[in-house]
């Protein structure tokens, strides 16, 4: 199990590339942000999101396209797509993404979770045809329902833990991993033990689940 | 929502399923039990994290000139998106991923011998998922299987030699295994199970007859 290195979440919080890229849309975002969650320290990625989700922010989709669709085509290269194909399907899932805003939620996956998500459904759509088994939805959350700013954060900063983690890890060890989550590997050939420290964010989702169903539960008895 | 659930999805079957790389009838196990059980629901989104992280610290490809521009032109257009399928809603014991398989209709039970009943849900190239109906107090066949068998407890309970599976408690059952699940006295049980590889029954059916059978 990895801890968290503080100084270096903090300097990444600090870089001066983050704070330049876009420092008025965020601001906007954050305006945004604040009317539902008060103050929140969002992270960029999840402001842009937001204001996607509930404004239809084109400008805010602009920056995530030019974060994530760079990515999305190394991903979809390495998955196996052939180099004329990747970017009708990084355009696919952007799409996907823009269309599919409305079931973002924060407070149980981080963006780039959730986009991970859109793109591996998109791509077993493509492949199968039909798509794969799903479990039932969690019920929708009341109308009037105020993410929980410190699990959405939190959340954050878990993902971050594992994003680096995973670049510490030997080449080998992180090349098996690339492929597990790539879809590459039979799930007899994914090890159990996978090098990446999934412990404390399953419980703080787990936490955030539980909050959910007292939430609901309340809901029905009222 | 069962509070005692004891038997799990492994971390290996779990990241599979959300890779998409799961044959499917074990994919319809790994659906059905997360609609059960909030634990397995967390690691699911665990898994999508950690999918996320591989995602954020993918090398980036240089994209053409205009594909930003046609992204961005195309985000006003009406498209026919393929709508979200509707879910199908969970019926008496059977979760929602289970109707779905089941198209909406109720189980259509065919005799296995024994008083044991089954119901085929899917059945392809990646192997087969089925309900079984196992009386209280009786065993099932006792059966090995070329490769893995997931067993999902959806009613009642069964036990054999590994354990005792209660509902929503899943069992994995390795090629090598050779087990007689019994289900508890009291109640039926009711099952859903998955192969990637088809069923040998020892007793009941001759190998030869398994075509006809569908088993
Ligand atoms: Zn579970």
């Amino acid at each position: 199990m990895l801890s968290v290195n503080d100084d270096r979440l903090a300097k990444e919080q600090t870089t001066p590339e983050a704070g330049l890229l876009s420092m008025q849309t965020v601001e906007k975002a954050r305006l945004v942000a604040t009317k539902s969650t008060k103050s929140a320290p969002y992270s960029e990625q999840t402001l842009w999101m937001l204001a996607i989700r509930d404004n239809r922010d084109k400008r805010a989709f602009g920056l995530l396209f030019d974060h994530f669709a760079p990515r999305l085509k190394g991903f979809v290269i390495r998955a196996g797509a052939p180099a004329g194909q990747a970017e009708d399907i990084v355009q696919d899932v952007m799409l996907s993404v823009w269309r599919k805003a409305h079931l973002f939620d924060p407070e149980r996956a981080q963006v780039s979770s959730w986009i991970y998500q859109v793109a591996r459904n998109r791509q077993i759509d493509i492949i199968r045809k039909e798509g794969r088994p799903m479990p039932e939805a969690l019920k929708a959350e009341a109308e009037d329902h105020e993410p929980d700013a410190g699990q959405v954060i939190a959340l954050e900063q878990e993902t971050g833990v594992l994003r680096e983690a995973l670049e510490r890890l030997n080449p080998d060890q992180r090349d098996m991993i690339e492929k597990a989550y790539l879809g590459e590997l039979s799930h007899s050939d994914i090890a159990e033990a996978t090098g990446l420290p999934l412990g404390t964010i399953k419980s703080r989702i787990r936490l955030g689940l539980e909050r959910l169903r007292h939430e609901l539960k309340d809901l029905r008895e009222r | 929502m069962s509070e005692q659930i004891s038997h799990h999805i492994p971390d290996a079957l779990m990241a599979s399923y959300v890779a998409g790389s799961l044959p499917k009838p074990f994919a319809l196990v790994v659906a059905t039990h997360v609609s059960m059980c909030d634990e397995c629901r967390a690691n699911l989104l665990a898994h999508e994290a950690a999918g996320g992280a591989v995602l954020e610290t993918m090398g980036e490809e240089p994209l053409s000139g205009d594909l930003r521009s046609r992204v961005m032109g195309a985000l006003d257009e009406q498209i026919d998106v393929t709508p979200d399928v509707a879910e199908t809603p969970r019926k008496g014991v059977y979760p929602g991923p289970v109707m779905a398989a089941l198209k909406g209709s109720d189980p259509k039970w065919k005799k296995l011998g024994g008083g044991v009943r089954q119901c085929i849900v899917d059945m392809g190239l990646e192997g087969s998922a089925r309900l079984l109906h196992i009386p209280a107090g009786r065993p099932v066949p006792e059966h090995s299987h070329g490769g893995l068998e997931l067993t999902l407890v959806l009613q009642g309970a069964f036990s054999d030699a590994t354990g005792r599976f209660d509902v929503g408690d899943v069992e994995i059952a390795d090629a090598d295994l050779e087990h007689v699940p019994t289900a508890d006295e009291g109640q039926d049980c009711i099952c859903l199970a998955a192969t990637d590889a088809p069923l040998r029954f020892r007793s009941f059916v001759p190998r030869i007859l398994q075509p006809l059978f569908a088993i």
